[in-house]
């Protein structure tokens, strides 16, 4: 080795250093875990599921598609679902915001926080059991409109019963969010605007709410991706066979009914489509939304 | 200029006192405000000042008390009602508006007409020398612009009174002596009554009119920055204005003077009323005691730091008081010199605090 050669060697950082130079140390390899995880369990299948759907029984490339799309008792599940998912959202979404304006002042929080947590720990088919018991014809609360001379209303079994279902336990979810995005935003924000006359409904559209749009819009992706893919709850409180034959239920009885696991995927995958396009437009709308640190200065 | 404070001529906080549950935050403030007048509230963290400042915005609501603009009773007005402008600690401004739509705000709220805003919006940012950054997020801007973005926005709707809650605290040492000079040249442009919160008393000194000093909830003392830097009322309120050496003393009348003790020194003072013999503080500056020869105090120096034109120095006298004091060169650890003060620079305050 020549001279020079020598000095070059010595003058180039080790490969440690270099690595550290790009954040790339020890702590990175805590990443692995994870990847692996998303490999295995996420990445692999989808890939499976996507090959798999192009894989028909009988027919061509394309002949689970065309069969989904061409008969109506499996692409209304389409629409069933829409209609459960979309309405289901909104309202988490659009309520969970007064909720948690008016539990951002209040005192004790954490009480009332931790009540309407307690839907998600109890997880979907106790709740469907609760509602069955509870809103079905011999329960309390049919019984209380007999007697006061209101007579049965119908609220399980049907598109009603589900929609509870998903409010119930969506609602703990999309509060919480919220609520964390709004602690988010400088109250001071909001003082500045009422010294400068703005009262509290134009404080709200003027500050909050644009504040609020970027959260609120992650907020209603999870939402409604939870919603969308609703299978116990529409089998449980709902009419499977009817108004609420969602698409997951069309992707089960596919699989676990006909065990045809290549036309399964292939409605597996239709949903997924589905759910990354609403995604992809919730998404889309945000950009015109303020994106950045809800606070009012360098703080 | 177009933009001038609206017209009034006294604000009257009357015995203005707010509880935190159990804890008096404030504690009976009286106070009346000129129109025109700079006023600091001086305070340590802690104070009540802000809380003070917060209940003249309408952000709080008061325990006990009434504020009077005028002839007209505020204090049950909600803040979008008072009309105040206020610039706030950390500057709240709208992240999502550009500096004319932050500006602009208060102006939109009173539904003016759109010509009357773009040129009040004008005139602020020139006001406030920021004409070129109107189109900006608050974001892209420094600290500084931010800060005089703030200011503009409070200015433009023509308030009464500007309320300032400690708005320099978050900038460097060289723009906040800037920023000083701006307030004070935008406070004399738009003629408004200013309140201005600091903990700073060099701030105070060098913006007020009248200054404000606050302890504990309550008002110890109100007048000019001379009054309070040249005989402050009460041993903390000097404390608090630089007196740094807090001597605890035996003090007698000796003519127009007071003979002063602590333990084996004895020294000339002037008495600050109401005074009684005994027990007493002595409060002197550091700059006010000065190495000298013939000094009737003898001290131990333990450390002398450059301060450019002098030497700031403390040490210990032989029974123990810590002193500070000024000296013309740096003073070696342990050597022992001699300071003496000029006995009407010598304030002796009765009591037993500290």
């Amino acid at each position: 080795m020549t001279d020079a050669a020598l000095t070059k060697a010595a003058e180039r950082p080790p490969l440690r250093v270099r690595l550290k130079l790009r954040d790339i140390d020890g702590v990175t390899l805590l990443v692995v875990p994870a990847a692996l995880f998303v490999l295995l369990l996420f990445i692999y299948p989808f890939a499976y599921g996507f090959v798999l759907s192009f894989k028909p029984k009988t027919g061509d490339l394309f002949a689970n598609y065309r069969k989904f799309f061409s008969d109506p008792f499996l692409y209304d599940t389409i629409l069933a679902t829409f209609r459960l998912a979309i309405p289901a959202t909104l309202i988490n979404v659009l309520v969970s915001v007064p909720v948690a304006l008016r539990v951002r002042r209040m005192r004790h929080r954490r009480v009332l926080t931790t009540l309407l947590v307690v839907p998600i720990t109890l997880g979907t088919v106790l709740i469907a059991q609760g509602l069955l018991i509870y809103l079905g014809p011999q329960g309390w609360f049919n019984r209380a409109l007999t007697l006061i001379g209101i007579g049965q209303v119908r609220l399980v079994h049907n598109y009603t019963g589900v929609m509870l279902s998903l409010i119930m336990s969506g609602f703990p979810f999309t509060f919480l969010l919220t609520l964390s995005y709004l602690t988010g935003i400088d109250p001071s924000l909001e003082q500045a605007a009422a010294t400068l006359g703005a009262r509290a409904r134009a404080r709200f559209f003027h500050i909050v709410l644009p504040l609020l749009a970027q959260g609120l819009a992650i907020n209603m992706c999870l939402s409604f991706v939870q919603t969308f893919s609703v299978f116990p709850s529409a089998v449980l409180l709902g009419a499977p066979a009817g108004e609420t034959r969602v698409i997951s239920i069309a992707a089960y009885q596919a699989a676990y009914e006909q065990y045809d696991y290549s036309m399964a995927s292939a409605v597996a995958m239709i949903m997924g489509f589905c759910q990354l396009a609403v995604v992809m437009l919730i998404l889309a709308g945000r950009s015109f939304a303020y994106r950045g640190a809800a606070a009012g200065g360098k703080g | 200029m177009a933009i001038a404070g609206r017209d009034f001529r006294e604000l009257r906080l009357d015995d203005m006192s707010r509880n935190f549950g159990t804890v008096n935050a404030l504690k009976g403030v009286t106070l009346t405000v000129r129109r025109g007048e700079f006023i600091a509230l001086l305070g340590p963290s802690g104070c009540g000042k802000s809380t003070a400042l917060n209940c003249l915005a309408g952000l709080l609501t008061l325990s006990s008390g009434s504020i009077w603009l005028d002839q007209t009773r505020i204090d049950r007005l909600k803040p979008e009602e008072r009309g105040f402008g206020m610039v706030f600690q950390n500057y709240a401004l709208f992240p999502h508006m550009s500096v004319r739509k932050n500006i602009a705000f208060g102006l939109s709220m009173q539904g003016r007409p759109k010509d009357e805003i773009e040129r009040k919006v004008d005139e602020a940012l020139a006001i406030v020398r920021l004409s070129e950054q109107g189109h900006k997020l608050p974001g892209q801007l420094s600290g500084g612009q931010q800060q005089r973005v703030a200011i503009a926005r409070a200015i433009v709707i023509e308030p009464p009174l500007v309320l300032m809650d400690e708005p320099l605290s978050n900038l460097d040492a060289k723009l906040r002596l800037e920023m000083r000079a701006e307030i004070r040249r935008i406070h004399d442009l738009i003629g408004s009554a200013t309140i201005y919160v600091t903990h700073d008393q060099e701030e105070a000194l060098s913006l007020a009119d009248r200054i404000v000093v606050m302890r504990a909830g309550e008002v110890r003392q109100v007048g000019t920055p001379e009054e309070l830097y040249g005989r402050p009322a009460h041993a903390d309120v000097a404390e608090f204005m630089g007196y740094r050496n807090q001597l605890r003393v035996t003090a007698a009348r000796a003519g127009n003077q007071v003979m002063i003790r602590t333990g084996n020194v004895t020294l000339a003072g002037s008495a600050v009323e109401p005074f009684t013999e005994g027990e007493a503080v002595a409060a002197i500056r550091p700059e006010d005691l000065e190495v000298s020869a013939n000094g009737p105090v003898e001290a131990r120096t333990e450390t002398s730091q450059y301060h450019g034109d002098y030497f700031y120095s403390s040490g210990r006298t032989a029974d123990g008081a810590e002193l500070y004091f000024r000296s013309d060169r740096r003073l070696t650890k342990g050597e022992i010199v001699r300071l003496a003060a000029d006995p009407a620079r010598v304030l002796v305050y009765a009591g037993g605090r500290p």
